[in-house]
C-alpha cells in the first residue's frame, strides 16, 4: 500500500529525513517510535504534503500513485489520512459541515454520487458513539473550545467518517489521559480492517498496549534504524532509546 | 479683464436643476457649497480615498425605467419603494395595508423643523451636494408606541451613462415605536455612475429602528452615502452594511446618542475584488450615560482591491457608565490588496468599559491545510474560512428572508455556502 524508499526531506535548511524506508501493506499495523527530533512528525507532514518540507531524494508510492506529486487534498482523497499531533481549531467552520464537504469532494473525486443528508447524519450518529464523542460537539466549530481529549477524539471521529486506506497517527496519544487513550484505541481497532492500514506515530509505549502493532521501527537521526515485532516497544521502554545508538 | 476661477464644486454640478421643493435648505446648501471644495486625501477624513476619480468626471440627471423585480427580496412581504437614477418611480412600488406607517416624499417635511433637527448632524460637500440637488426620496414615518406591520425596502437601481443619483431620505420613528428598514443599491447596465446618498433618521424614546443596507452595484459606480442617525432616550439602533458591489464606496454612519439608556449597533461586511475601493467610516457620539454601543465590521480583500475602516467612538464628560465596543478584522487573499484600519477611541468620561481593535492578516494557513488533509480543495477550503470569517457579522441580520437573500448573493457571486 505505501512504500517509501530513501525518502531526504528537509526543512529550511535542516536536513531532517536522511533516507527512510518503509514498506506498508494492507491489513498491518505499523508504529514509528523515536527520540525527540528523530523526524516523526516530518514524516507525518511530508507524507500529508505540508508547506514547507522539501523533498530532496526519494521516493513513496501510494497504492500506485506518485504521493509525493499529489496536492494535499488529492492525498487524502486516495485514502490517506493523517490524525494531527496538535489539531486546529477553526471558529465559524462547523465539524459536520466542513466533513460533509470533504465526504462530497472526496465522493466527486471518486466519481460517486454526494451522500444524501440523511445518510450522512446517520454516520455522524455511528462514528460519534464509537469515540464516545457527543454528538452536540460533532457539530460545533471544528476544535473550538474542545478540551485536547475531546480534539484527539475529534480526529479519530473524522478518521472514522471519511473511512481511510492508510491512516498516520501522529501522537494521538500525547495529552490523553488513560481513560481518553483508551477510547481513542478503540476507535482505532474498531475501523481496522484487512484493506486498511495504520501508522502510529509515537513517543511512548503505553497506545501501543491498545493497539497491537504487527511492526515497530524506530526512527533516529532521519531514519529507521531498528524494526521488530511489539516486543521491540517495551524494550524500548525499558531501556530507553540511547540502546539503539550504542547497538546500531 | 480679470479671470474668474471657476469654483470645482459648483462646475461639477453645472446644468443640474434643483426641484422646487425644499427651497430654502436647497438655497442654503448650494450657498454653502459655492465656498467649498472636494476633499483631496490631505485631509485627514478622505485620506485613504481618493474622491477626484469621481470630481473629474461629468454626470447628469436621467430619469430613466428600469426592471426592477430581479432586486426584490424573495418572500419577503415589505412596502417596496422604487428609486431609479434618484428618480421615485411610482409604478414599480407597492405600499400595503399599514396604519401606523406613512410613507411620503421628502419634499413633505416641514422645512424649519427638518433643518432644525440635523442642526447637529455633520455635513460634507457630498451631503450638501444632495441637499441642493436631490431629486427624490422618502419622509418615512412610524407613529408612537406601534410597530410597523411590514419592514420597508428602498430600492435604488442605477442605470445608464455618467448618471448621478441625487436621493435623501428621512425616517422618523416615534416614541415607542419600531421599524425595520432595508435599503439596497443596485444597478443595471450604468457605466460611469455616482449614488450620492444622504440617508437620516430620528430614533424616539424608547424606540427602536433596524437597518439592513445592501450595495451590490456593478464595479462601474461609485457610491458616497452620509448616514445620520438621532437617537433618543433608551432607543435601540441597529444597522448592518453589506458591500460586495461599486467601485468605489465610501460609507459614512454617525450616530448622535442624545440620551440615557440607548443600544447602538453597527456592523458591516465588504468584499473586495478587481479594483474595488471600498472605505467604511463610522462615528458615534456618547452624550449621555448608560449607554452601549457595539461594531463589528469585516473585511475580505482580494485581486488589487483596498479598503478602509475608520471608526471613531467619543464619550463625553456626562457620558459615564458606558460600554464601547469596536473592532475591525480584515483578511487579504491576495498579495496586491490592502486595508487601511484605524480604530479611534476618545474617552472624557472616567467610569467607562471601551475596547477597540484591529486586525489584517492572510487566511490561517494551519487551518487551510487541515481542511486540505481532509480532502477539500485548496479553492472551497479558503470559501470555508471566508465564509466563517464572515458569518459571525451577516449573523446580525435578524431576518430570515433578507439573511437569505444575502446568502444567495454570496453564492452567486462568490460561491461562498453558509
Amino acid at each position: 500500500m505505501l512504500s517509501i524508499k530513501n525518502l531526504h526531506a528537509k526543512v529550511e535548511d535542516h536536513d531532517i529525513l536522511k533516507g527512510l524506508n518503509l514498506e506498508v501493506k494492507a491489513g498491518e499495523v505499523h508504529a514509528i517510535m523515536g527520540p525527540n527530533g528523530a523526524g516523526k512528525s516530518t514524516l507525518a507532514s511530508v507524507l500529508a504534503g505540508k508547506d514547507g518540507y522539501e523533498v530532496t531524494e526519494g521516493s513513496v508510492d501510494f497504492d500506485g500513485k506518485n504521493l509525493l506529486e499529489l496536492e494535499t487534498e488529492d492525498r487524502a482523497k486516495e485514502g490517506l489520512f493523517l490524525a494531527f499531533q496538535y489539531p486546529v481549531e477553526i471558529p465559524g467552520v462547523s465539524n459536520v459541515n466542513f466533513l460533509r464537504t470533504a465526504i462530497n469532494e472526496i465522493r466527486e473525486y471518486r466519481k460517486e454520487e454526494p451522500i444524501s443528508a440523511k445518510d450522512f447524519m446517520a454516520r455522524v450518529r455511528e462514528k460519534s458513539a464509537l469515540v464516545e464523542l457527543d454528538a452536540k460537539l460533532a457539530s460545533r466549530a471544528v476544535n473550538e473550545g474542545f478540551s485536547g481529549g475531546e480534539k484527539k477524539r475529534n480526529e479519530i471521529f473524522q478518521m472514522a467518517m471519511l473511512e481511510p486506506k492508510l491512516a498516520i497517527l501522529d501522537e494521538t496519544d500525547s495529552g490523553l489521559d488513560i481513560d481518553a487513550l483508551r477510547i481513542v484505541a478503540n476507535g482505532v481497532n474498531k475501523l481496522k480492517n484487512k484493506n486498511n492500514a495504520v501508522i502510529i506515530i509515537t513517543h511512548y509505549q503505553r497506545l501501543l498496549d491498545y493497539i497491537i502493532p504487527d511492526y515497530v521501527h524506530v526512527l533516529a537521526d532521519g531514519k529507521i534504524v531498528k524494526t521488530g515485532p511489539k516486543e521491540l516497544a517495551l524494550e524500548l521502554e525499558e531501556k530507553g532509546y540511547d540502546w539503539i545508538h550504542e547497538t546500531a | 479683464m480679470e479671470a474668474v476661477q471657476e469654483n470645482k464644486v459648483v462646475q461639477f454640478t453645472e446644468g443640474w436643476k434643483q426641484p422646487e421643493n425644499l427651497r430654502s435648505i436647497r438655497k442654503e446648501a448650494k450657498q454653502a457649497l459655492n465656498a467649498m471644495d472636494f476633499p483631496t486625501t490631505r485631509v485627514e477624513d478622505w485620506k485613504y480615498t481618493r474622491t477626484t476619480r469621481i470630481t473629474n468626471k461629468t454626470f447628469t440627471q436621467q430619469d430613466a425605467q428600469v426592471e426592477v423585480d430581479e432586486f426584490k427580496i424573495d418572500n419577503l412581504k415589505c412596502h417596496e419603494l422604487v428609486f431609479v437614477n434618484g428618480f421615485f418611480d411610482e409604478q414599480s412600488s407597492t405600499l400595503l395595508e399599514d396604519a401606523g406607517l406613512s410613507i411620503k416624499g421628502i419634499e413633505t417635511l416641514d422645512e424649519e423643523a427638518y433643518a432644525e433637527l440635523l442642526e447637529d448632524t455633520e455635513e460634507n460637500v457630498f451631503s450638501l451636494i444632495n441637499k441642493a440637488y436631490s431629486t427624490g426620496g422618502l419622509y418615512i414615518h412610524q407613529e408612537k408606541n406601534k410597530k410597523a406591520n411590514y419592514p420597508v425596502h428602498i430600492i435604488h437601481v442605477t442605470t445608464g451613462n455618467s448618471v448621478i443619483a441625487n436621493v435623501r431620505h428621512f425616517v422618523e420613528v416615534e416614541q415607542g415605536a419600531e421599524l425595520y428598514v432595508i435599503t439596497s443599491y443596485n444597478s443595471k447596465n450604468a457605466i460611469d455612475c455616482f449614488n450620492n446618498v444622504v440617508f437620516e433618521g430620528l430614533v424616539g424614546e424608547n424606540a427602536s429602528l433596524t437597518i439592513d443596507k445592501l450595495q451590490t452595484e456593478e464595479q462601474t459606480v461609485f457610491n458616497i452615502s452620509k448616514e445620520n442617525f438621532i437617537q433618543d432616550p433608551s432607543s435601540r439602533f441597529l444597522m448592518n452594511t453589506i458591500t460586495t458591489g461599486g467601485l468605489l464606496v465610501r460609507n459614512g454612519v454617525n450616530i448622535l446618542v442624545e440620551g440615557a439608556n440607548c443600544y447602538s449597533e453597527i456592523n458591516g461586511v465588504y468584499l473586495g475584488r478587481g479594483k474595488q475601493h471600498l472605505d467604511n467610516h463610522t462615528f458615534i457620539d456618547h452624550l449621555y450615560e448608560h449607554c452601549t454601543s457595539s461594531e463589528t465590521y469585516k473585511g475580505v480583500m482580494d485581486d488589487s482591491s483596498t479598503g478602509v475602516f475608520n471608526g471613531k467612538v467619543i464619550v463625553r464628560q456626562d457620558a459615564q457608565k458606558i460600554e464601547a465596543y469596536q473592532s475591525n478584522g480584515n483578511i487579504l487573499l491576495s498579495d496586491k490588496s490592502s486595508v487601511n484600519s484605524k480604530p479611534e477611541l476618545e474617552i472624557y468620561a472616567d467610569d467607562v468599559r471601551c475596547s477597540h481593535g484591529s486586525t489584517t492578516g492572510q487566511l490561517d494557513e494551519d487551518a487551510l491545510f487541515y481542511l486540505q488533509a481532509r480532502g477539500i480543495n485548496k479553492k472551497s477550503a479558503q470559501k470555508l474560512l471566508v465564509a466563517a470569517f464572515i458569518g459571525e457579522v451577516l449573523d446580525k441580520i435578524k431576518n430570515e428572508d433578507t439573511r437569505a437573500h444575502v446568502d444567495k448573493l454570496f453564492l452567486d457571486q462568490f460561491g461562498w455556502e453558509f
